[in-house]
């Protein structure tokens, strides 16, 4: 029985190879949109891990120095001599021709276990590594060490991305910093009696164990948003899963009552077709799997650039196939075929053998109430995610159910406007092409369902990167006011530097900072020299008149949003910008594309702060910055890289903005083209059932060739319509995005800007992809011979 | 006895409650003994038929078919039923459209289990379906595809045949055709048949003749 069984159900893809291709294709592109993400989620993960167990991110108290970036030698001896059981670490990077590499240098004999490839497994030669100590990174960083000369490499492929590790000594020489310490390591063993921090080295503080740093943290919010994504692409490819699912069993109802009045028990059938579907999703989660590989590997570059620049992480560029990527992938996959197929299968089982036809109007009814019904739920859910949700996580649920309710609200809107079109509608030939077109609907709206949420995607993301765009370029000419920013290399050359432009700038501006742990949060303490550059050109979210006067006399401190929001400070509150000095907020600036938050006191009281603290980079105000250049380079010998303008730095952060968007931007258009293949697979799966329902109308007088071109408008009508409908429902998802989700994943607030020119370029797109998709199904039908049309009537007899 | 009906009633829902359609209907047939079944449209013969070939349960009667009592069956038992002992051919034919004409011809004797290419051969000779033997269903006219599901239908040597209407949707002479090879066949397997049917010339082919009228035997 179930031979039989099987060779009739198959036998319907033989007979139905573009439904089944579209079923399969579906399936494969939504497992792919969604693994392709996945895949580079999980390989940033691996990277914070691994990053984590090479340098001990996290997983130690550390010790840090109160004031400036470095601690003295004579402090860690001072500590071992105590009894405390520390490890220096020294960290910097170097340049390399793949980009900036991260060197880590550990003390092999000191390092807590299972730090550092050195005394992890014992496989290294301790007298080597204290004697010819080599450089131990993974295959890829290797490779672009060798191409400095000069190193011994170990490859270790568990090492951290972008990095490598090495004796703290050879780590000392490779970045130039003799003598110097980044951090300590504390181990977890202690032992007792040993005196007390204070007492050996007031100068550090403990920084606990997972209370900074934490990477994975940190860009959970980035990798949120990426899912986010993924799981709108694998929406909008499920529903056309579904709508192929949904047509195959539709047609084949009639084969289901027969091979039940023939004797296949009903239990025995719905086996057999789940077990047909777990075939399909098996083989187009396969392919669905290798084309997300392919995908990750393309936005991979991109992602690593985006987590760098935004967050400072080294994420590994290139890509492993790991099991719970292929786990997660085919579980994916035969979700969404059980997803697509569930209602269905339902439909199936409940079907009466004896089936009593039923109105075709009596069934449009119920799905139209059905789906009035869902979309009231989602925004019954939806309301309820915005009252009691929090952040990120109520911003995308409130998304969803927006997004889900607006599609199932489209079949019964476009219903409705159509109904009012052929009310309207003079002449016979347009009443029938609009009552014509409601007949479609039923057919496309799974298809229109899929454009629309593409659509409404596209507007949002758009606007929040265009807006974001606008911001951000209005932002970089008010903070990178200055002509010229210049970097000496020490601090003596910075005093003579400073002493040699002071008559030949219009202003100097130097740059101070120090990494500080402030309210709770790692952040920058930043001085600067106020005066009319910071006057003129810097804009506040919020602040008082008198702020820059508050700020130049030290008495107050200015932040950016990012520690504004995160601390829950703002104007007036108390800030501890050192140990015993807090001073009130007189203002907060937006501070676009910076993960760090930021304080900014005056720079007199940022060096009674820090004394050992002096500026070696400046901005320089001038009105003839080329003979400035010129000077300088002439005087101090200052290369290329040390001396750079306001256009360079704007275009290198212009660059950054664009590449950190570009991952958004491919999602967006692959997403899109789903869509549409969505639209042609519907177009080409309906025009095969076309003929029994055009052959009146070509009795009646329409020629093929005018049916065919109606068949085209029809399409673009459709297109249009629901592109106006996602111009609303994409700025609602814009101000989500820019409003609710921006907040809670990077810290600011931007403003929302509308871009009526490329919304227009878009809907003229869609309608213009919806004529292409049209075209080749409408030739088709124009081609159908006359006696196609003629055997309609013949089966009426 | 092959089959025995007792006091058989059927209602479908209506929209001012139930409606009777079979009321306390008994009927008997022996093995080998073909029966018309007629009446106006509505008088309750496919629902009568239906319920016979267990593709229906009945609200209050019993049936007896060949021992078996359709009645205490489960969705199980009634495929079981539909497989092995009764074979249905209807009006619409039921072909499967996305199989050829040889693998339909094959299907439900696969199914019972009991496929025999010898008498299936038989069948496709004697219904003249050899030449159409790699064409789907939808290339095949109306009587064409009724002798394949005749064919279908007696290629499970079932023992019971019911035909709702098999003649109905063809021109005169082809249903004449059709219905001779169907009485033929069914001699020649020595199964029961009963037919429903609306042309009292048809009827008139039968050993015996059962009238309906709003439900009930006349």
């Amino acid at each position: 029985m179930t031979g039989p069984g099987l060779i009739a159900l198959a036998a319907h893809w033989r007979r139905n190879p573009l439904q089944l291709f579209t079923l399969v294709a579906g399936l494969a592109l939504a497992t792919a949109l969604w693994s392709g993400v996945q895949a580079v989620n999980m390989e940033a993960r691996a990277s914070y891990d691994a990053a984590a167990a090479t340098v001990g991110e996290g997983r130690f108290d550390q010790l840090l120095p109160r004031v400036g970036d470095t601690i003295a030698q004579t402090q860690f001896i001072a500590l071992r001599r105590a009894g405390w059981q520390v490890g220096p670490v020294l960290e910097g990077r170097i340049a390399t021709a793949g980009g900036s590499l991260r060197i880590v240098g550990l003390d092999p004999l000191t390092s807590p276990g299972g730090m550092g490839p050195a005394n992890r497994d014992g496989a290294v030669d301790l007298t080597r590594m204290l004697t010819d100590p080599p450089l131990f990174a993974n295959a890829e960083v290797a490779r672009r060490l060798e191409g400095l000369g000069g190193m011994t490499v170990v490859v270790t492929p568990d090492v951290a991305a972008n990095t490598a590790i090495t004796d703290i000594g050879h780590a000392q020489r490779l970045l130039d910093r003799p003598g110097a310490i980044s951090r300590l390591i504390v181990a977890r063993d202690q032992p007792l009696g040993r005196p007390p921090l204070e007492q050996i080295a007031p100068d550090l503080v403990v920084q606990p164990a997972q209370a900074g740093g934490d990477i994975g943290r940190l860009t959970d919010s980035f990798h949120l948003n990426l899912t986010a994504f993924g799981l709108l692409s694998f929406a909008v490819g499920i529903f056309i899963v579904h709508g192929a699912i949904g047509l195959a069993f539709e047609q084949r109802r009639g084969m289901v009552r027969t091979l039940r009045a023939l004797g296949m028990p009903l239990r025995r059938l719905m086996a057999l077709m789940m077990a047909e579907l777990t075939v399909l999703a098996f083989v187009a989660g396969g392919i669905g799997m290798v084309l997300g590989y392919a995908i990750a590997g393309l936005l991979l570059p991109d992602v690593a650039a985006t987590l760098e620049g935004l967050y400072g992480a080294d994420i590994a560029n290139t890509l492993r196939l790991r099991p719970e990527w292929w786990v997660s992938g085919m579980a994916i996959a035969f979700l969404g075929t059980a997803l697509a197929a569930g209602g269905s299968l339902a439909r199936i089982s409940a079907m009466p053998l004896l089936e009593t036809a039923r109105a075709g109007s009596m069934v449009r009814g119920r799905r139209t109430r059905l789906a009035l019904a869902g979309a009231a739920g989602l925004a019954v859910a939806g309301a309820g995610a915005a009252v009691w949700g929090q952040g990120m996580i109520m911003g995308f649920a409130v998304l969803a159910c927006l997004l889900l309710g607006a599609a199932l609200l489209l079949p019964p809107a476009l219903e409705t406007m159509l109904r009012a079109f052929q009310r309207r509608a003079s002449g016979a030939k347009w009443q029938w092409f609009w009552a014509d077109t409601r007949l479609q609907l039923p057919g496309l709206s799974l298809a229109l369902m899929a454009l629309l949420l593409a659509m409404a995607a596209n507007v949002g993301v758009s606007t929040m990167v265009s807006s974001f765009r606008a911001t951000f370029t209005a932002f970089l000419d008010q903070r990178l006011a200055a002509e010229l920013y210049v970097t000496a290399d020490t601090p003596s050359q910075a005093a003579a530097l400073q002493a040699f432009v002071a008559p030949r700038a219009r202003e100097v501006l130097p740059l101070l900072s120090v990494p500080r742990r402030m309210a709770g949060n790692e952040a920058e303490l930043h001085g600067i020299r106020v005066g009319p550059t910071y006057r003129e050109n810097w804009r506040f979210l919020a602040g008082d008149s008198a702020l820059w006067d508050r700020v130049a006399d030290g008495t107050a401190v200015i932040v950016n949003e990012q520690l504004a929001r995160r601390a829950g400070l703002w104007l007036g509150d108390p800030l501890a910008v050192a140990p015993g000095l807090s001073l009130p907020i007189a203002g907060i600036f937006g501070d676009y594309g910076n993960p760090v938050g930021q304080a900014i006191v005056s720079d007199a009281l940022f060096a009674d702060l820090f004394p050992d603290r002096r500026a070696t980079r400046f901005g320089l105000r001038t009105d003839d910055p080329d003979a400035l250049r010129r000077d300088l380079t002439e005087v101090f010998g200052l290369d290329a890289g040390r001396i750079v303008d306001q256009a360079a730095i704007k275009s290198f952060s212009l660059g950054v903005f664009e590449r950190t968007f570009t991952v958004t931007a491919a999602l967006n258009v692959l997403t899109l083209a789903v869509a549409g293949f969505a639209i042609l697979m519907s177009l080409l799966t309906l025009s095969a059932m076309r003929v029994p329902q055009l052959a009146p109308a070509w009795a009646l007088g329409l020629t093929r060739r005018e049916l065919g071109r109606l068949e085209v408008i029809r399409a673009m009508v459709l297109a249009a319509f629901t592109a106006a409908a996602a111009l609303p429902l994409g700025l609602a998802l814009a101000w989500m995005l820019l409003a609710v989700v921006n907040v809670a994943a990077f810290g600011w607030r931007l403003p929302m800007f509308l871009f009526p020119a490329d919304y227009a370029r878009l809907g003229l797109l869609t309608v213009l992809a919806a004529l292409l998709a049209a075209l080749w199904p409408a030739v088709r039908l124009a081609r159908t011979p006359p006696e196609a049309l003629l055997r309609v009537f013949a089966h009426e007899r | 006895m092959l089959l025995q009906v007792t006091g058989l009633s059927k209602s479908h829902a209506g929209a001012a409650g139930p409606v009777a359609v079979l009321r306390a209907v008994d009927l008997a047939m022996e093995a080998g003994e073909t029966v018309a079944l007629t009446g106006e449209s509505g008088s309750g013969k496919s629902t009568l038929l239906h319920l016979i070939g267990g593709l229906d349960v009945p609200d209050a009667g019993r049936i007896l078919l060949d021992g078996q009592d359709i009645g205490a069956m489960d969705d199980a038992g009634r495929a079981a039923l539909r497989r092995g002992t009764v074979g249905v051919v209807f009006q619409q034919f039921n072909l499967i459209p996305s199989l050829r004409v040889a693998a339909n011809l094959e299907f439900q004797a696969r199914l019972a289990g009991r496929l025999d290419p010898a008498q299936l051969d038989g069948l496709i000779d004697a219904l003249g379906l050899r030449a159409h033997l790699h064409k789907y269903p939808e290339q095949l006219s109306g009587g064409q595809q009724q002798r394949v599901a005749i064919a279908r239908t007696l290629a499970a040597r079932p023992r019971l045949v019911l035909a709702d209407e098999p003649t109905g949707n063809l021109d005169e002479a082809t249903a004449a055709n059709v219905l001779e090879a169907l009485l033929t066949l069914v001699a020649q397997t020595g199964a029961g048949l009963m037919m429903v049917t609306h042309s009292s010339a048809l009827a008139a082919h039968m050993g015996r003749r059962l009238h309906l009228r709003a439900g009930c035997l006349t």
